[in-house]
């Protein structure tokens, strides 16, 4: 009842002021989503520039820590959209050192990696009660229905906060768009590829929408 | 040999949100998994994750929780109303909880009929060692 309380107040607060202020749009998921390659994908987009927001990898936990790029504005016919994008480290209920060797990390390389990729979930769990726009970066080819993807959904649905999922990777043939539609059917789905930039225009539209 | 320590909603009803993580991550790092009756709040599943990660070192390297929740699947108004009115009534106990550590289960998978643990043979491993 108390947090409920404490939530009403602050989302009053934040309405209250949203008009002078950039919103923020966090980008959400489990590890090796997309991310930082769509984060990347709309500073291209709409800042001109290249690979911003971190580099990307196929080895997990890439991204260890938040990164911000404030003030993009995006454009649709007559519309406008500002605000600052917040990439997040992926988030996981498990970090093994011994994956990362396995993915041929030394043994050092691969124990640092997972100190700051613990501290990375925390700051990511954090941020959430900053956010007033969340993106969820989920990868098409795999099973939408883990608990991470579960949890995240339902904390964002229980705050409050309005969510758009992603199904990243469509350029892949294992992709299944459909099965996440399934999993999550209250929200939008857009299919993209951020990597080509596949229905991308699809995704600036769904960010209008979900932001308004 | 694989221990499944079951957790009545009762052990946890009057604990706060802290305390009830704390007992939970207690008990799977004596690599035991826990059966809870019911569930955590959304919040507190959040918060589970974070203090998981707070306490990651080379012997506990996290969890593998999986929730079932009978209300989830239904959109209906009715169900959604009972639901509701059942969790006021005696708290998060519909559903149950299976949170069990990563080294030991694999992954979790379920579909509406049963749920499936997939769990690391570590017998097997320290033979080859």
């Amino acid at each position: 009842m108390k947090g409920l309380f404490n939530r009403f107040i602050q989302k009053f607060f934040k309405n209250l002021f949203k008009k002078s202020r950039h919103i923020k749009m966090g980008l959400y998921g489990p590890p090796n989503g997309g991310k930082t390659t769509l984060a990347n994908k709309i500073c291209k987009d709409w800042l001109g520039e290249e690979d911003v927001m971190g580099s990307t990898s196929s080895i997990a936990h890439e991204t260890r820590e938040i990164q911000i790029k404030e003030q993009i504005n995006i454009k649709s016919g007559n519309k406008e959209l500002s605000f600052n994008l917040v990439d997040t480290p992926g988030i996981a209920t498990k970090i093994d050192y011994e994956d990362f060797i396995k993915a041929g990390m030394k043994e050092k390389q691969a124990k640092d990696r997972a100190k700051e990729a613990t501290k990375g979930v925390i700051d990511a769990i954090k941020w959430l009660d900053d956010m007033d726009v969340v993106i969820v970066v989920l990868d098409s080819t795999k099973d939408p229905y883990s608990q991470v993807n579960i949890t995240i959904i339902g904390n964002l649905q229980a705050r409050d906060i309005p969510v758009l999922l992603v199904a990243n990777k469509v350029d892949l043939k294992k992709s299944d768009i459909k099965k996440i539609k399934a999993a999550f059917p209250q929200y939008d789905v857009v299919g993209i590829s951020a990597k080509y930039g596949t229905d991308i225009d699809k995704f600036y539209e769904a960010l209008f929408k979900i932001a308004k | 040999m694989i221990t499944l320590q079951f957790l009545p909603y009762f052990e946890i009803e009057k604990l706060p949100s802290q305390k009830r993580i704390r007992k939970i991550i207690d008990i799977v790092k004596e690599n035991k998994i826990v059966l809870l009756e019911g569930r955590l709040t959304k919040t507190e599943e959040t918060e589970l994750i974070k203090k998981t990660m707070e306490e990651i070192n080379n012997k506990f390297k996290g969890i593998e929780p999986w929730v079932f929740n009978p209300q989830s699947g239904s959109s209906a108004l009715w169900e959604k109303i009972k639901g509701g009115l059942l969790k006021f009534l005696l708290g998060d106990r519909r559903g149950f909880t299976i949170i069990g550590p990563s080294t030991l289960v694999k992954e979790i998978k379920s579909d509406p009929n049963k749920v499936q643990l997939f769990i690391d043979d570590m017998t097997k491993r320290r033979r080859k060692r």
